[in-house]
């Protein structure tokens, strides 16, 4: 496996479904062609993120199964992470597992349309926020008006 | 009198100190949700906090890293606003100084992605869309009391009271500094004036502006947070999970 598909398949420790490529969190991967020491960049979603030092000893990990023992990981902060970069398969994944993708973050300036949040489980738009913050730095927590189920949301940043 | 590193140190020992006090609220807060927000805001917080001290040491050059600065340094040696250190006191009270913190973190953190140092530009237009957040939270709690029943008015109102006073040290002048924190005043103004109004709640008239936190001269109540905050590395000198 070459190196930008091992660290592409770490799966993110807080939401086990979806990849640090999916997530949008893995910003290069680079191999020196003489030495073979492979670089790692990759940004947080929260600056205070605690999964980060999970991430970057999985990183780490996948690379020395695939034959990469020389990596370094380096964490960048700017630009800084958006919600936009979840791909739209990380989207998906999300949505099967429960979890309501963010929205499309507004442009600056301009008047922000709030768009219903559709529940995972059942699609009805009838849905509520119970709080801002939810389960981990990046979540809110929602209910469904229409089956009553809780669920997470990814909120947009 | 600030310099570069003086400068972010400060804004890095608001952030370590607001953090550490609102995780005092965890598995204390009147409601599940609204423990499990307080405990986000207090990690987005220390999220900021280390960005911020660990910049601070590469300005400072004398080989001190984020822990060396958080735990190794006297009250004496914390460049904090005094607003972070004040106890939480009741429910209404950690909400005002939430609200009030956000309301000057958000166009700080603004103004610092705009400003001449790479550095803090990266920090700023990281930190500030989470200062968003947080702002509307303290917001909504603000106006939810201040607007509710006549008790929680009350509680709202006299934690307003309590509070206010320590806000004007936050944006002392200081035109060397990577943004002048007197910039920021009329963003806040404009953003408690309308919470405020929609809260039914009123600024106390007086001018009392206790201040002394950006030059090491705190309340009595930081050295105990930093004793709790501080014991387990200055038993274990170096001390790693």
């Amino acid at each position: 496996m070459n190196p930008r598909e091992a660290a592409a398949s770490v799966v993110d420790p807080e939401i086990r479904v979806i990849t640090i490529d999916e997530l949008g969190i893995l910003r290069a991967v680079e191999e020196d062609p003489a030495s073979g020491r492979v670089t790692v960049t990759i940004t947080p979603t929260y600056t205070g993120c605690p999964a980060m030092d999970v991430i970057r000893a999985d990183i780490r990990r996948a690379l020395a199964v695939a034959g990469h023992a020389d990596a370094e990981v380096r964490t960048v902060f700017s630009p800084p992470w958006s919600t936009d970069w979840i791909s739209d398969r990380g989207r998906a994944k999300l949505a099967a597992a429960g979890i309501a993708p963010p929205a499309p973050v507004p442009a600056a300036g301009v008047v922000s349309l709030t768009l219903a949040v559709r529940c995972p489980q059942c699609g009805s738009p009838e849905t509520e926020q119970v709080s801002r913050f939810g389960s981990t730095a990046c979540k809110a927590l929602w209910r469904c008006r229409s089956c009553s189920e809780p669920f997470d949301h990814l909120k947009a940043l | 009198m600030n310099g570069p590193f003086d400068f972010t140190l400060g804004l890095g020992d608001d952030a370590l100190i607001a953090a550490q006090r609102l995780a005092e609220w965890t598995t204390r807060a009147p409601e599940m949700e609204e423990d499990v927000a307080l405990a986000n805001i207090a990690l987005d917080q220390l999220g900021a906090a280390r960005l911020l001290l660990s910049y601070a040491g590469e300005l400072e050059g004398a080989g001190r890293d984020e822990d060396a600065l958080a735990y190794l340094r006297d009250d004496r040696e914390f460049r904090n606003a005094l607003l972070v250190e004040l106890p939480n006191g009741d429910f209404a009270v950690t909400m005002a100084k939430l609200f009030f913190l956000a309301a000057y973190q958000l166009p700080l953190y603004t103004a610092l992605a705009g400003c001449a140092d790479e550095r803090l530009v990266a920090i700023g237009a990281k930190a500030r869309k989470e200062s968003a957040y947080h702002l509307d939270h303290g917001a909504l709690w603000v106006k939810r009391l201040g607007d509710g029943t006549e008790e929680s008015h009350r509680r709202m109102q006299s934690a307003v009271d309590q509070v206010w006073p320590y806000t004007h040290e936050l944006f002392a002048a200081d035109p060397a500094a990577p943004v002048d924190p007197a910039t920021l005043r009329s963003a806040f103004d404009e953003t408690v004036g309308a919470v405020l109004a929609e809260a039914t709640l009123t600024l106390p008239g007086s001018g009392w502006a206790p201040a002394g936190g950006r030059t090491g001269v705190h309340t009595e109540h930081l050295a105990y947070l930093l004793a709790e905050m501080q014991v387990l590395h200055r038993a274990h000198p170096g001390a790693q999970w």
